[in-house]
């Protein structure tokens, strides 16, 4: 297959950008788009140009390291794939592909496709956790806890933290993220104590990094290379105005 | 130099309790005046930074990811393994000791596993205290599984999620110490060398992989927690920016890398599909559980699998293996796995697969059941494959996936260099020869949760410290040699990218160092890893801008290490004549094709002292003492 791309080349964040054109000649089925990306790389490497940056590690789609936007689509077009589990088998000879990195004010662009999320390490720092030091644990049979609450709080836990709902959404907004975890801790008793207040904190880190409101489109599910669901948003937003309510108590 | 272990005396369960009450302590008013440097935040990285950090040490973490939660620790799929005996089928500390200490077949220090096997009951409990999601049978209890090579259900696991949700869970507790302010976090930065000042490890230098800018960190103590080596391997499971660079430099400042030869293959990958490919794909070898592996019995058979009749395939593991079956630990699987595909009867358009069928648990346990325990993996599998496994038996190939071989350290986790501390895969101690399914997790969160804060302290609280700050002569000559290094790769100039010259290195290991050794493929390799290494440093080629994000340059960099570690690792393999664990040597067999051992020459661990580049290493040995188990040869039928 031969693919024509047209990526957005950004030598750092203070330079400007712009699309350039590239051909990506005798690509084959097979192959992951990340690996299609590397086979035009050394191209480039051989003729001594500088290679595309893109960020991706496993490749395997658990990491979250990887994602660019793929005509207009985070990831692609594959529903509940990272762009390193999309394959060419998905596009037809002659396609052609616009390239951009995530967009969004808190996710400045570091070079070409590669974004900086560290504000989701500063969400996830105001207080995605359980206060719990190491040792004092109890025994782990000793809360039980309902098969179906559990899958819950797994189907929560299982974000990658690729920011491709931020890049979807029209408002910038890292709701289905900061949800995900709200959600995962509050579905669980282990998550009880801080309930309240870590949804109060994480809401207000989150819109401290400048991430936009969630005004419920949908567009970050439809993304999410986990499939993670917009009633994560639904469980926080209720978190949250209880945490206000009960606030002072 | 003699190597001491450090092993405490007194009988087996006691030894860990005894050194504990030994060790010395740090008076927690005194614990942020000392700095601790972490470099790596997968599970022994981000557990170790958590713990000491809440226990108020002065902590420095290190990742070369924009994140620590992408550390690779994430992509651990089946499980971690605890003698919580929970099921009431006869597991126990001693057991899960002894068959750790089995399955690394006698090639691990009994103290060092007996203490993994009595703390992995611990982490399961820190684990749930964090919120980590395990599954729950109906009841509300955790619910086990049977995992690669054990008799006993002791396997928690979070749906194929495990190392994901235990990296969650760490990575969560650590930047909640990010919050409180003990540990500073610098990610995107890649350690490039060790600083060594007065025989102790005081700091490191780093690159910051966004601007280019050499950084100096001093400390009291650095803890390294930089993962694996299999992507010398170039296909390798592992993440495509694991490397063994952080470990390789460590080791040209002293520390002895020991058992480099102990690479663990891997029985259930997606086979190979062509040259483009940049990484393989596991799948868990909890599909083994349910899963009949075949072959056919007639050579060159091209039929599709659905039309080899029942009596014309060959289950070879359920024939040779009747008590294990298709769960024999993963080395006697891979190496199967390459005799029934070099007899010719392998599947798939290269010959190079094996077939892994699940039409006989469909029908016995439904659809249904089958996709709520492997859901996610068929999904993987079809995505890269376009096939459904549902419908047709899937194709797997052993893949380079874990080192059990790394940097030398003692029963504190610290190497011959003072000071400095190698944790999780990047360290030698636990596994042996070979490692079994689900003991990773366990290595990694055993050491930077449990055995680190004691021994850590230990070591801080018995050593004077010299004032060494980053204008040190030590760091100084460190840095510009990390300079010099980057200068020379910029300055070749050539046309080969180090893609290239990895894939030949890679192609070149698998072919001679891989599943199955013999003296003239080792010997062949030897001459062959310097004339690569010098067409790496005449040809290869680094564009762009080294005071900007170049992740070609931080490429170049890596496989310079890897062509100086590959070396080693053939150098071990060839002087181990025995045959052990995931190291076979063709030479050392049974008469029916199973690793043959040589506990009278070789009940020794190799660490090998750096003498230079192309220079031979001086091997070093620290014999191994059995005094609980009796080596025995390994039997799984």
């Amino acid at each position: 297959m031969r693919i024509n791309l047209n990526i957005w080349r950004q030598a750092g964040p203070d330079k400007p950008g712009s699309f350039v054109a590239y051909v990506a000649e005798h690509v084959s089925p097979d192959m992951s788009f990340l690996e299609m990306l590397d086979v035009v790389n050394e191209g480039l490497i051989a003729k001594a140009d500088d290679p595309i940056a893109f960020d991706s590690d496993c490749r395997e789609g658990i990491c979250g390291t990887c994602g660019f936007l793929i005509n207009g689509l985070a990831h692609g077009p594959m529903r509940g794939t990272t762009v390193c589990q999309l394959h060419m088998r998905s596009f037809k000879d002659g396609d052609t592909l616009v390239l951009e990195p995530w967009r969004a004010r808190a996710f400045p662009i570091v070079k070409d496709l590669v974004v900086d999320r560290s504000a989701f390490d500063r969400i996830i720092q105001a207080g995605g956790y359980t206060s719990i030091n190491v040792g004092g644990a109890r025994d782990a049979n000793a809360i039980l806890i309902g098969q179906s609450t559990a899958e819950q709080a797994m189907d929560s836990a299982a974000c990658i933290g690729c920011g491709a709902c931020v890049a979807a959404c029209k408002n910038a907004s890292a709701a289905l993220f900061t949800s995900a975890k709200v959600s995962h801790l509050a579905l669980l008793p282990q998550g009880q104590v801080e309930r309240y207040g870590r949804v109060v904190k994480m809401v207000a880190r989150h819109d401290a990094e400048g991430f936009g409101s969630c005004s419920n489109e949908g567009e970050c599910e439809a993304v999410c290379p986990k499939e993670i669901s917009i009633t994560n948003i639904a469980r926080m937003n209720r978190e949250y105005l209880k945490a206000t309510l009960l606030k002072g108590r | 130099m003699t190597l001491d272990s450090r092993t405490p005396s007194g009988p087996l369960a006691e030894k860990w309790d005894r050194h504990k009450f030994a060790s010395k302590l740090v008076n927690p008013a005194n614990r942020r005046k000392y700095t601790v440097i972490i470099v790596g935040t997968g599970l022994a990285g981000a557990s170790a930074a958590s713990s000491l950090g809440e226990l108020g040490y002065n902590v420095k973490s290190f990742c070369i990811h924009d994140s620590p939660r992408r550390a690779h620790s994430i992509a651990a799929q089946g499980g971690i393994n605890a003698a919580k005996n929970y099921q009431n089928d006869g597991d126990s500390v001693y057991r899960l000791f002894y068959d750790t200490i089995k399955g690394g077949d006698y090639r691990s220090r009994e103290a060092n596993v007996y203490r993994l096997a009595q703390l992995s009951v611990n982490i399961i409990d820190q684990c749930v205290a964090q919120g980590v999601p395990f599954a729950r049978e109906y009841g509300g209890l955790l619910d086990n599984r049977s995992f690669g090579g054990a008799q006993v259900s002791r396997t928690f696991y979070a749906r194929g999620q495990t190392g994901q949700q235990l990296l969650l869970g760490a990575y969560q507790s650590m930047m909640r110490q990010v919050e409180r302010g003990t540990v500073a976090m610098f990610p995107n930065r890649e350690m490039l060398d060790l600083v060594v000042a007065g025989g102790q490890a005081r700091g490191i230098i780093c690159r910051n992989l966004l601007t280019g800018a050499l950084e100096r960190h001093d400390g009291h103590a650095v803890l390294l927690c930089t993962g694996g080596y299999g992507t010398a391997y170039y296909l390798s499971t592992n993440a495509v920016n694991s490397n063994v660079t952080a470990a390789w430099r460590a080791h040209k400042r002293g520390a002895f890398f020991a058992n480099p030869c102990y690479t663990q293959i891997h029985p259930t990958c997606i086979p190979v599909s062509g040259t483009h490919q940049s990484k393989l794909t596991l799948m868990s070898e909890s599909l083994r559980n349910d899963g009949r592996v075949w072959v056919p019995k007639k050579q060159g058979d091209t039929r599709p699998p659905t039309q080899i009749p029942e009596d014309e395939r060959d289950y070879y593991l359920e024939r040779k293996y009747p008590s294990f079956g298709n769960l024999v630990p993963r080395d006697v699987a891979s190496r199967n796995a390459k005799s029934v595909c070099d007899e010719g009867r392998g599947v798939g358009e290269s010959g190079l697969a094996v077939y892994l069928d699940f039409s006989d648990a469909i029908k016995r346990l439904g659809r249904e059941v089958i996709a709520a325990r492997y859901g996610n993996l068929f999904d993987m599998y079809r995505k890269i494959t376009d096939e459904n496994p549902y419908e047709l038996p899937m194709r797997i190939y052993p893949a380079i996936h874990y080192t059990m071989g790394g940097l030398w350290v003692d029963y504190n986790l610290m190497s011959n260099v003072p000071g400095l501390h190698v944790l999780g895969e990047a360290n030698f101690s636990d596994h042996g020869a070979n490692r079994l399914g689900a003991s990773a997790l366990m290595q990694g969160l055993a050491d930077g949760y449990f055995v680190i804060p004691y021994t850590v302290a230990n070591y801080l609280g018995g050593t004077q410290f010299p004032a060494v700050g980053i204008d040190h002569d030590a760091f100084r000559e460190a840095e510009s040699s990390v300079q010099a290094r980057i200068d020379k790769l910029l300055a070749v100039k050539g046309h080969d990218t180090p893609r290239q010259l990895h894939r030949r290195l890679g192609q070149l290991l698998w072919d001679d160092v891989g599943m199955a050794r013999d003296a003239a493929g080792l010997t062949k390799a030897l001459a062959e890893i310097p004339r690569l290494r010098d067409e790496f440093w005449q040809n290869l080629s680094v564009p762009g801008d080294p005071n900007n994000l170049n992740k070609n340059l931080e490429y170049a960099g890596r496989v310079a290490d890897y062509l100086e570690f590959a070396e080693t690792l053939a150098l071990d393999a060839l002087h181990r004549t025995e045959s052990c664990g995931g190291h076979f040597r063709e030479e050392s067999q049974t008469p029916d094709g199973e690793a043959r051992r040589d506990d009278e020459h070789f009940s020794y661990v190799a660490a090998w002292e750096f003498k230079g580049v192309g220079v031979k290493p001086e091997l070093h040995q620290e014999p191994l003492h059995f005094e609980y188990v009796k080596p025995t040869q390994r039997s799984y039928k």
